[in-house]
């Protein structure tokens, strides 16, 4: 065709061509997005994991007091060995990993049952209100999960367990079994009261995505409703509820707040509250083998979810949206039972709030009489006769640096997601294939089996010193952004992700035909065809992090202070109305922000879980 | 004007997948190049290597005399700076852009004054016949009004090079047609040196002024038009081309002067030619007879499938069927018998080994 073969240039050329081929390859927009957050999610997530080994397996400073000829720094088995084998063991490990199996798998099967149950209330019977149902579902997931554990005590508390009298002690005038206060049960109870909102969704959405021809198929065979429950729906809903299984297990694992609440006064520990106190104490290394043996639960439950699915992916439920025509009759029944479910769920939401107000409005703990009333809690001045002098949530200059703390953090968290959630999406779609974009889409996924006490635990170590050009960050509200921003990773490259999917590449290809460079291309065209996936993280994120106790209790310092710490720190000093007020104040704040979300269309709860 | 492409000995590969098999073509100025091949031959690859949107793993590629690819240089100009315009398939116009703005982006970036922008905005409207769209958006017009506005996105920074991929497929048949002949209008207007992809070989042989038929990422044949439909360089461009398909019957060569066939035997030079080959006759270049007729082969009719303009007939002898196209509508019936023609001078004469053209037709 008489073009003339390309030549083979000399030694010389060739290594300026390789050199110039390599930094076009550094440079391309995936590959420099790729590795600027591949360098960031190794500081952020791999670092602090290593340290976190790395404690668990070197002498501390302290260890001196305890083993006189610890060299700290050097390798040791001491801290595994004295938490797995050794007299300290049972109380240390063995006691608190068994109560939070057990109060794990409680409230996870206790939460399957009600969300289950909901569920197909809802999509699949001629239930009345089943809008209303479907609405107040999400309400308790949306409060801070300890929100009930904390009512709980306003009602049940008992003075045999050396608290104050409950209200229900006050009416009965009889002391209530510890039993029912504190420990397992009322932890179990009030989880599930939170986490059934998970089951609810997943359970929902899987409904709605069966073709209900499949079930009229099996009533023409002539099999009882019964059995078309058990034989066809619910195995056609078993990966919704695996995946809801292992997200509230894996969740109530780990969570702080209500163990602290309705266990720690009984010396009901669990992994989460056990890991606190460590911390607390200065043994790093001991909270750190707990927090080591909550991740490897967490992957196993992960692990063993992944093979009972089989290949499907884990939280992915068929995307038809083909809502289902036909309804099982519930008969005269229905109007009782609508009642009663939403009777129920009002109940969950209302009862405890009406009891923490109600507690807030008491002078004297325990007596719950109208001449006990007061607002001294939320208006009153310094009084050195009540809760040692603290002023009225109100009047309490630290509330509202608390409240401004809560929302800065919030909406940085948010910001910053969001916006990685864009990069990462961007850098692996665009890599897809390439071994990088795995790579970066792997180690995102890991906060997600970290457990947010735990998580907190490896930044105070990690952010004490200073590491390179990075100051010491430990006590700064910088350090609550960055732990927050880390934690929310997998949220935000799943959601960057399918952002990103439904953006054509041929869009931004157009954009490089048009000379846009990498900037512009964001600016003018990956930014706004995003934005809806935008607003809608930011703002689920917003929520996520105001009611943020696990991850960050463990970091927070009188300066950083937020409305969740705050209220766990009132409790503990047993400033219980005071501690009441101020969860109040942040519902408050969190309800008027899914408010906001609901103005928003496409921000929903069900996306913020990554469905 | 448009300005020449070459194309050095490219190679693109996908892990290990050779989409573009050490491809090589010189384009003159102004040409309507079209890339035509079955989908995954790589014709798409490789207009996206001329865009700067792939990188090769081998070659160079030239635009004009400025080098804007090369492997063993280091060099890949980035597509933007290549003064390339390219339509997608699907138009990919931002949906978040009134076409005014769709249109105007690339100008913003090459920070022309606002009064030209406007000025070729307009322009390029009023060459798609689009004026009076600036304000829509995207989802608010018809497919085929999308594909205008891709099309005046293109034109209004006026690139050198038009590139277009599959840009009429997802129009309907009519729209189709239509489109074609404004296509090929606009090249005539602006002279812009045009790569244009497509399976569709009617749309290549209609609007091309040069066919480069891809096969497996290799080039089977770059040729015009004519050339290509008359005389494929080997048996799957022959096969590829033409509609009904080209009739390839399988025969040795006698040594006599003749290809025999089994059922008959076709006299024709076979000069320098031996064993093996494949013989082959376009429908239309077969003359048919309904009488006995001095150096015809008696068939019988098998199926007549009438069309309007022309008529396809299948014809059997023996095991033998070929297809035969005659114009209108043909009195012919099935099972009559008819004598057909193969005249020597219209047969191309594939050698049955390499499938290569070893003898072609004088007509």
């Amino acid at each position: 065709m008489g073009v003339p073969e390309v030549l083979q240039p000399p030694l010389s050329l060739r290594i300026l061509a390789a050199y110039r081929r390599f930094i076009r390859w550094l440079t391309s927009a995936r590959v420099l997005l790729a590795l600027i957050l591949l360098v960031m999610m190794v500081y952020l997530i791999l670092v602090p994991l290593y340290r976190m080994v790395e404690t668990t397996v070197t002498y501390q400073e302290r260890d001196v007091l305890a083993v006189p000829d610890a060299v700290p720094g050097q390798l040791t088995a001491y801290h595994w060995v004295r938490m797995l084998a050794s007299r300290v063991s049972r109380v240390f490990l063995y006691a608190p990993l068994q109560h939070s199996l057990v109060v794990a798998t409680g409230a996870t099967l206790l939460a399957m049952f009600i969300g289950s149950v909901l569920a197909w209330l809802v999509i699949r019977t001629d239930m009345p209100g089943r809008h209303l149902v479907n609405n107040l579902a999400t309400i308790p997931y949306i409060m801070p999960s300890w929100t009930i554990a904390m009512a709980w005590k306003v009602m049940f508390n008992t003075r045999v367990a050396g608290g104050t009298p409950g209200l229900l002690e006050y009416l009965i005038g009889r002391p209530i079994p510890t039993w029912l206060a504190y420990g397992p049960i009322p932890i179990i109870i009030s989880s599930a009261l939170h986490y059934y909102t998970f089951f609810f969704l997943f359970v929902s959405a899987a409904l709605m995505s069966i073709d209900s021809n499949l079930e009229d198929a099996a009533e023409l065979a002539g099999a009882s409703r019964s059995r078309i429950l058990r034989r066809i729906t619910f195995p056609l809903v078993l990966p919704a509820l695996l995946s809801g299984f292992i997200m509230t297990f894996s969740k109530v694992m780990g969570t702080f707040g209500g163990p602290n609440v309705l266990g720690t006064p009984v010396r009901y520990y669990v992994i989460a509250t056990m890991i606190r106190s460590s911390v607390a104490i200065g043994e790093f290394a001991d909270g750190f083998v707990l927090a080591i043996v909550l991740i490897l639960f967490t992957i196993v439950t992960i692990y063993i979810n992944q093979r009972l699915i089989g290949t499907r992916k884990s939280y992915e439920t068929i995307g038809g949206r083909g809502f289902v025509a036909h309804v099982a009759r519930l008969g005269p029944w229905r109007k009782v039972l609508a009642a009663g479910v939403i009777v129920f769920q009002v109940l969950v939401i209302a009862l405890p709030l009406g009891l923490l107000a109600y507690d807030t409005f008491m002078l004297h703990p325990g007596n719950y009489s109208l001449s006990n009333f007061t607002l001294h809690y939320w208006i009153g001045k310094s009084d050195i006769n009540i809760a040692n002098g603290t002023p009225g949530v109100l009047r309490n200059p630290k509330i509202y640096s608390s409240a401004w703390n809560s929302i800065r953090l919030s909406l940085a968290t948010a910001f910053f997601t969001a916006l990685l959630g864009v990069i990462l999406g961007y850098a692996i779609v665009k890599g897809r294939g390439t071994r990088l974009s795995k790579l970066v889409e792997q180690i995102s996924f890991i906060p997600y089996v970290i457990p947010g006490i735990a998580f907190g635990a490896v930044y105070i170590s990690m952010f004490s010193k200073r590491v390179g050009p990075i100051p010491p960050l430990y006590g700064t509200f910088a350090l609550l952004v960055i732990v927050s921003v880390a934690k929310h990773i997998p949220y935000s490259a799943r959601s960057g992700v399918s952002a990103m999917l439904q953006v054509g590449r041929e869009l931004e290809e157009a954009g490089q035909m048009a000379g846009a460079n990498l900037w512009q291309r964001f600016k003018r065209i990956i930014f706004p065809l995003t934005s809806a996936g935008f607003v809608s993280g930011f703002l689920l994120t917003f929520i996520t992090t105001m009611r943020e106790l696990s991850l960050i209790i463990l970091l927070v310092t009188p300066a950083t202070q937020v409305l969740s710490s705050q209220t766990m720190r009132y409790t503990e000093n047993g400033d219980t109305q005071m501690a009441n007020a101020v969860i109040l104040i942040l519902i408050t704040l969190v309800l008027i922000g899914n408010f906001i979300i609901g103005r928003f269309r496409g921000g929903s709860l069900k996306k913020g879980l990554g469905m | 004007m448009g300005t020449t492409i070459t194309i050095k000995n490219l190679t693109k590969r996908f892990g290990d997948v050779v989409a573009v098999n050490n491809v090589s073509l010189a384009i003159e100025a102004g040409t309507f190049l079209t890339l035509l091949g079955p989908s995954g031959c790589g014709k798409t690859t490789l207009l996206r290597c001329v865009a700067g949107l792939e990188d090769p793993d081998e070659g160079e590629i030239y635009i004009g005399d400025r080098l804007v690819f090369s492997r063993a240089r280091g060099i890949s100009v980035p597509a933007g700076q290549r003064d390339i315009g390219l339509v997608f398939q699907n138009y990919a116009l931002w949906p978040h852009m009134t076409v005014y703005k769709n249109m105007s982006f690339a100008l913003e970036i090459r920070k022309l004054p606002k009064a030209e922008i406007d000025k070729r905005v307009k322009e390029s409207l009023a060459e798609v016949k689009m004026l009076g769209y600036e304000n829509r958006y995207p989802r608010e017009m018809s497919g085929g009004q999308q594909q205008r506005i891709a099309l005046a996105r293109m034109l209004a920074y006026r690139p050198k090079v038009f590139l277009m991929d599959e840009p009429l497929s997802n129009l309907d048949a009519r729209l189709r047609m239509d489109m074609r002949a404004e296509l090929k209008r606009l090249h005539y207007v602006a002279g812009a040196t045009t790569i244009y992809v497509t399976h569709d070989q009617v749309e290549a042989l209609t609007m091309s002024s040069l066919i480069a038929v891809m096969k497996d990422g290799v080039l089977q044949q770059v040729d015009t038009p004519d050339r290509v439909y008359r005389c494929p360089s080997n048996l799957f461009v022959a096969d590829f081309i033409g509609n009904p398909k080209v009739n390839l019957l399988e025969g040795v060569v006698d040594g006599q002067g003749c290809v025999d066939l089994g059922e008959f035997k076709v006299a024709m030079d076979t000069q320098g030619v031996e064993g093996k080959v494949v013989l082959a006759i376009r429908p239309e270049d077969i003359a048919v007879y309904t009488e006995p007729t001095p150096g015809t082969v008696k068939f019988t009719v098998y199926s007549v499938l009438p069309s309007g303009a022309d008529s396809t007939i299948v014809a059997r002898t023996g095991e033998r069927e070929v297809t035969i196209r005659v114009p209108g509508i043909s009195p012919i019936k099935m099972d009559d018998s008819v004598w057909l023609k193969f005249d020597p001078q219209v047969i191309n004469l594939y050698d049955g080994a390499t499938g290569n053209l070893v003898a072609v037709r004088k007509v």
